[in-house]
């Protein structure tokens, strides 16, 4: 008998606990992160989202926006992304989850890497891993500077500009300095498109 | 991509300088959190409201029995509210999860493992998320570091069976520990990109035609507890890996110094406590090594880029992220895996395979490098009293640890402990191999199908976290099994733990004579070592053979 009713007294305060554990922890914590956030940060509490020259909300600088059709082909006018698991979907996320020696993975790496050189008209050895590769996310809007280098003619032809200024805007959105440093130089596709076809436009 | 050495030693020295010089403050404030008697304003106030009478101590039987009817209220609470998910506000539109999901998950998040059989931009909203979730990052750490706490309190103490208030505990570890860490932390990883709000955002490239909804919700807040209290459950499915929880670089290795944080911390708590600051560098020092020899290891490992589907890409690639790299990644892999955190920020499953077999060696360890919010700590005493046990065999004394007597009945406990999970994992993953119906839910082929088994029930009884994302784990079978894993891997462990510390809080303080084996310094910090790589060794070698050593060996 003590000792259920001394448990009945303790799972009345666990519950009681756990109650008020969650106003303070559940409840007022985040709001006051929220609160805070967008005080000193609103464009990162907000998602990264950058604007268009209309002021309309065009992207999140985060996420990789992709033009493809239904058979997951990135549109030939723009600078691709990286393969991904989830057809680059915001609402989901995920990695391939395939094992390092998985059969899939090798067809898939294989049919990745003959369609990115048919693509861009280079061999099938100039094609940089990141190319055939889908990211950890699905949604990593990143490729390697010599990814981006191999798509500089062909989207440059595409918008009818010169390949120095197309790879001038590749360079202005390539990760520098410590960024680089400490992970590895990236391109941000997301931003280089809108910066390519803001150049179109004025072209 | 390359692996760039000179960006792996860079971060790795950034992370040891930043730890170096917190680990001393920081271990001090935790003494003094659980040292005092006296309660803020608001403390007695939550205290009244709750129930609690912070006036008396309790034995560990009590003090146990608190841990456990705190956990097996809050994982039955979790689980109604997520049955219930549809019915409530906040659930953006999903409707209640699904019953074996709902409970593998409650229990998930209380045993600090944070497996996640669900996919969460899928299954749950912002209110199963914030409120629940979330709440039980604070909690479940806060657990870990109070029986942490009440060990280190059996040790010093003699002859009392009073090992401190859980409720008092927990409340100054949540509200006077993590919280505060936990908000300084979000804000930073807000500016650095993290989301924190509560809508969508849509979308629209005019030039490419383009439209997406941009996910919100708060995100950082989440973040932070879920590195700080070790803890691992993503916002999104991607975890670590994600954009919105994990931006940039800078994030990443911010990430991995919350992930270090307490555990590094809290071995200087101990030195403190016991009275000889030493005995908390010997832990610390033997917490190090083995961090710096196992990340060293998966950076090597990363680096080789074994495989053969890294041999057909010209490279790593498959499961990173190009904005991470491959040197953030294995930092990352290596730290997460040492404590029971289980977050990610690459596919653990695509990893060269020696690599995800380091993954997996690292929480058969028993997650003690620097380990989990307190479990890191309490194992890593454990293990000093097997090793104090082993020295005493070798020069015929009976063995001592700290002024307490190691008896049959300690030694009996310390035992099981190390027993209890490699158990776990031998067993389980042995029963569900032979079952070819569950097996179909890992579609790998080979050996890698067994390191996907092994991987998740190694991470489920070491209340890891992390997985070989191949394997599909929300059907009953693998919802139970790695249910019952988390369970006990857990709480039979802290009632081990917690009755040692009781046993040993009744004891006299024995002086140390010429026979005593000094727990510190260099010499026991070799043994305790080597006790902690050749336990792991004897239990799992055969087991890692079949899955990650064949794999690694076959190409």
């Amino acid at each position: 008998m003590n000792v259920f009713t001394g448990y009945l007294r303790q799972a009345g305060t666990a519950a009681r606990f756990l109650l008020l554990a969650t106003i303070v922890l559940g409840l007022l914590y985040p709001v006051a992160i929220f609160g805070v956030g967008q005080l000193v940060a609103p464009f990162q509490a907000n998602g990264s989202v950058v604007k268009d020259s209309a002021g309309e909300p065009a992207a999140s600088a985060l996420f990789a926006q992709v033009s493809a059709d239904d058979a997951g082909t990135q549109d030939p006018a723009w600078f691709h992304a990286r393969p991904s698991a989830v057809g680059w979907d915001p609402a989901s996320s995920s990695a391939s989850n395939l094992g390092p020696n998985d059969a899939k993975l090798l067809d898939a790496v294989a049919a990745n890497r003959s369609a990115v050189a048919a693509a861009e008209g280079v061999s099938e050895a100039a094609v940089p891993a990141d190319a055939v590769t889908a990211s950890g996310s699905g949604l990593d809007p990143h490729i390697s500077p010599d990814y981006a280098a191999l798509q500089v003619a062909r989207v440059a032809a595409a918008h009818g500009l010169s390949t120095d200024v197309v790879q001038g805007l590749v360079d202005k959105r390539t990760s520098s300095g410590l960024e680089a440093f400490l992970g590895q130089p990236s391109v941000n596709v997301t931003l280089l498109n809108l910066d390519v076809a803001a150049a179109g436009n004025n072209h | 991509m390359v692996f760039s050495t000179a960006a792996f030693i860079t971060q790795i020295v950034v992370l040891l300088l930043a730890l170096l010089l917190l680990h001393k403050p920081l271990g001090i404030y935790m003494e003094r959190v659980f040292a005092g008697s006296t309660h803020s304003r608001l403390e007695r106030v939550f205290y009244r409201l709750a129930g609690v009478d912070v006036g008396t101590e309790q034995s560990w039987s009590v003090y146990l029995r608190s841990v456990l009817v705190f956990s097996a209220v809050s994982i039955l609470a979790i689980f109604a509210l997520q049955r219930l998910q549809g019915l409530l506000p906040g659930s953006n539109g999903l409707p209640g999860v699904d019953p074996w999901i709902a409970m593998n998950t409650a229990i998930s998040f209380v045993t600090n493992t944070n497996w996640q059989t669900y996919v969460p931009e899928a299954t749950v909203g912002t209110f199963v998320q914030m409120c629940l979730l979330a709440v039980q990052n604070f909690l479940s750490a806060a657990v870990g570091i109070v029986v942490a706490v009440a060990l280190i309190r059996g040790i010093v103490r003699t002859k009392t069976d009073r090992l401190g208030n859980f409720w008092v505990d927990v409340t100054r570890a949540s509200f006077r520990l993590l919280l505060p860490i936990a908000a300084v932390g979000a804000i930073a990883l807000v500016m650095g990109g993290v989301v924190q709000n509560f809508w969508s955002t849509e979308v629209a490239n005019q030039a490419t035609g383009v439209t997406q909804v941009i996910p919100g919700g708060p995100v950082a807040s989440q973040e932070a507890i879920k590195v700080l209290g070790t803890n691992g459950g993503g916002y999104f499915n991607a975890n670590s890996a994600h954009p919105f929880e994990n931006p940039s670089v800078f994030t990443s290795l911010f990430q991995v110094f919350l992930i270090l944080l307490i555990p590094s911390a809290l071995p200087y708590t101990y030195g403190r406590m016991v009275g000889d600051r030493r005995q908390g560098f010997t832990v610390a020092g033997v917490m190090a090594a083995l961090w710096l020899a196992s990340t060293a290891l998966m950076g090597w490992a990363v680096a080789s880029g074994q495989g053969a589907a890294s041999a057909a890409a010209g490279g790593l690639g498959e499961g990173f992220e190009q904005r991470l790299g491959p040197a953030a990644s294995s930092i990352f892999a290596a730290s997460t895996t040492l404590t029971s955190t289980g977050a990610v920020n690459v596919a653990h499953d695509s990893l060269p395979p020696l690599a995800g077999g380091i993954a997996m060696v690292n929480m058969m360890l028993g997650e003690v490098a620097p380990g989990g919010t307190g479990s890191g700590l309490y194992g890593m005493l454990v293990l000093a009293i097997i090793a104090v046990f082993i020295a005493g065999l070798m020069v015929g004394r009976t063995p001592e640890f700290l002024g307490k007597k190691i008896g049959p009945r300690e030694m009996k406990l310390a035992a099981l402990y190390i027993l209890v999970t490699p158990t776990l994992v031998l067993v389980l993953a042995g029963i569900t191999a032979l079952l070819p119906d569950v097996m179909a839910n890992a579609p790998a082929a080979g050996p890698h199908q067994f390191s996907e088994l092994l991987y998740a029930f190694t991470s489920g009884a070491n209340n890891n976290g992390s997985a070989f994302g191949g394997i599909t784990s929300s059907g009953p079978y693998l919802s139970v099994m790695l249910g019952i894993a988390m369970l006990l891997g857990r709480f039979l462990t802290i009632v081990l733990v917690l009755a040692l510390a009781g046993s040993m809080a009744r004891q006299r303080r024995i002086p140390a004579s010429a026979g005593t084996v000094p727990t510190h310094g260099g010499l026991f910090g070799s043994l305790l070592l080597s006790v902690t790589v050749i336990m792991t060794a004897l239990s799992y070698f055969p087991a890692l053979a079949l899955g990650p050593l064949a794999e690694g060996l076959i190409k």
